[in-house]
């Protein structure tokens, strides 16, 4: 049975000239694998991983026609079971520390809650916490659990949520460019992890991004999107195959370090692709 | 046309001192088109902070046109060097029209004929007459950058130093953005020097380029190395090989 089950999800925001779709009916299902959905700005991924989780901001409204998660319909939980999910069995990692750490507690207390929230001892779940941060590839645990954010810098601010929403060990993470802030170098060690948790605790994995090229090398299949629909839908290893003309003109347009083509190709977007 | 010797960028702030560059030296040619490339903190951006006089050198000399820079800039220099930064969100002043943002260089620099300047400065960069009197909110990423490359060019500089240009943009925005900069080079003659982490974009854009890492020039290539991946230390193959995508292991 798959993990996660979306069919027809629609996410309608209220504007000042009448309701605006950003996301018109995705479908997909999710097994225990690393799914990537990629697009531009705008395209309704990073909606579409939030409305799995429950949390497509006010006002606007998520509907689907089915959306469950492990046998659970989602649409209609209460806030109290939605708690139960979230930070447990599902979890999400944001693209930017800055604003998804609370700049105010310490590292390793907010590496803490989720497990100590959900009845787990401190002793245990601080012993969790550090060896946690040492997953991570934390050079010194000790000192980035007592730190406060502001004190961490980018990179290590991105490690330290990673660590905080992997800490409950989840079931289904959903990771909304959860590198794009790091360093090539500390992308692939983050990248690892990931890897390795998909690999060895069956966790599914959900990758928002807009690096076509990362997802590919890194991801099972990949689902292409344009204007709050899936245009397309591949094996990551198939990507240099892709039949819609909105895939093959994001992949085209990326410069290569072996290719000499001065004008870069353009993208022409084409009106119908919205349709 | 541009030559760095031996810079070094320390800050200072009472307690701890951070030496962000330590002893850098490169030489751009008229006409180059050069690359920094390095992780964040390698010191890449201090280092084109450093030429503009917005970081504090603390060694080594920075010399244009074999003369060394005055300090504090005077604005004869800014006539012939401008820079474009990162985050076209950050670098365009919220309440000020495009329009202001195009004339206040052309003031300070008392230049004539500034409302033809403006108009011609906003065709070049493919933007158009409608985009005048729009606030920068009103405006794409893709489009603030063009203002933002509008703005450096309106002056008629020789030299314009970019600090990763494109990395704030979609893929397909970029390639626009990375179009126009190369066309506009190739019209005027200008000479580039580019900051960014991404490889490709270096290689695409730069006749030769700098690796830098933890404030030091690690090493220096020309396009061709780098296609040929003749990197002479362990730290370029590393970031060439990374910058390939994901690998499981080591």
């Amino acid at each position: 049975m798959s993990l996660l089950e979306v069919e027809n999800l629609r996410i309608t925001f209220p504007t000042r000239t009448g309701p605006a779709e950003v996301v018109r009916g995705v479908n997909f299902t999710l097994g225990h694998e690393r799914l990537a959905i990629v697009g531009e700005s705008g395209s309704g991924k990073s909606q579409t991983g939030r409305a799995i989780l429950g949390l497509t901001p006010q006002p606007g409204q998520a509907t689907a026609d089915r959306l469950s998660f492990d046998g659970t319909d989602l649409r209609s939980l209460s806030a109290r079971n939605w708690r139960r999910l979230r930070g447990t069995r599902m979890s999400m990692v944001m693209q930017d520390p800055k604003f998804s750490l609370n700049p105010v507690m310490p590292v390793g207390k907010q590496l803490m809650e989720p497990l100590t929230t959900h009845g787990t001892p401190k002793r245990e779940a601080k012993r969790r916490a550090l060896e946690m941060l040492e997953a991570v590839q934390m050079r010194d645990p000790e000192r980035v659990f007592r730190a406060y954010p502001h004190e961490l810098s980018g990179g290590m601010g991105q490690r330290a949520m990673i660590a905080m929403m992997l800490v409950s060990e989840p079931d289904l993470l959903i990771a909304d460019e959860p590198t794009s802030a790091l360093d090539v170098t500390i992308q692939i060690e983050v990248l690892r992890i990931l890897d390795r948790l998909v690999a060895d605790r069956g966790m599914g994995l959900i990758f928002i991004s807009h690096d076509l090229r990362l997802v590919s090398s890194f991801c099972d299949r990949v689902l292409v999107m344009y204007a709050g629909r899936v245009v397309e839908e591949l094996n990551a290893a198939d990507l240099h195959k892709a039949q819609h003309p909105y895939t093959q003109g994001l992949l085209n347009c990326l410069p290569q370090i072996d290719e000499d083509r001065h004008p870069l190709p353009t993208l022409d977007r084409d009106a119908a692709w919205a349709g | 046309m541009l030559k760095i010797e031996n810079l070094e960028v320390s800050f200072d702030n009472g307690e701890t001192v951070v030496n962000a560059v330590r002893g850098v030296s490169f030489d751009v040619k008229q006409g180059e088109s050069y690359g920094i490339v390095g992780e964040s903190g390698s010191g890449k951006s201090t280092v084109l902070r450093a030429i503009c006089g917005m970081a504090p050198t603390t060694g080594g000399r920075i010399l244009l046109d074999g003369k060394p820079l005055p300090d504090p800039r005077t604005p004869d220099f800014y006539r012939r060097v401008q820079m474009v930064f990162q985050d076209p969100y950050a670098s365009l002043h919220p309440r000020h029209t495009i329009d202001s943002v195009l004339s206040e260089p052309l003031s300070i620099q008392r230049f004539d004929r500034r409302d033809q300047r403006i108009a011609q400065a906003l065709d070049d960069v493919g933007l158009g007459q409608g985009f005048r009197f729009r606030y920068p909110h009103q405006l794409s990423g893709g489009q603030r950058q063009r203002v933002a490359v509008a703005r450096a060019l309106i002056l008629e500089p020789q030299i314009i130093l970019l600090d990763e240009p494109t990395s704030a943009l979609d893929a397909s925005i970029q390639a626009e953005v990375l179009n126009l900069l190369e066309r506009l080079r190739s019209e005027r003659g200008l000479t580039y020097v580019m900051v960014s982490h991404d490889l490709a974009v270096i290689s695409h854009m730069c006749e030769r380029l700098l690796v830098m890492e933890q404030g030091l020039a690690v090493e220096e290539l020309t396009r061709a190395d780098l296609r040929a991946r003749r990197a002479r230390t362990d730290y370029t193959t590393k970031l060439l090989k990374a910058s390939a995508g994901y690998t499981a292991t080591e």
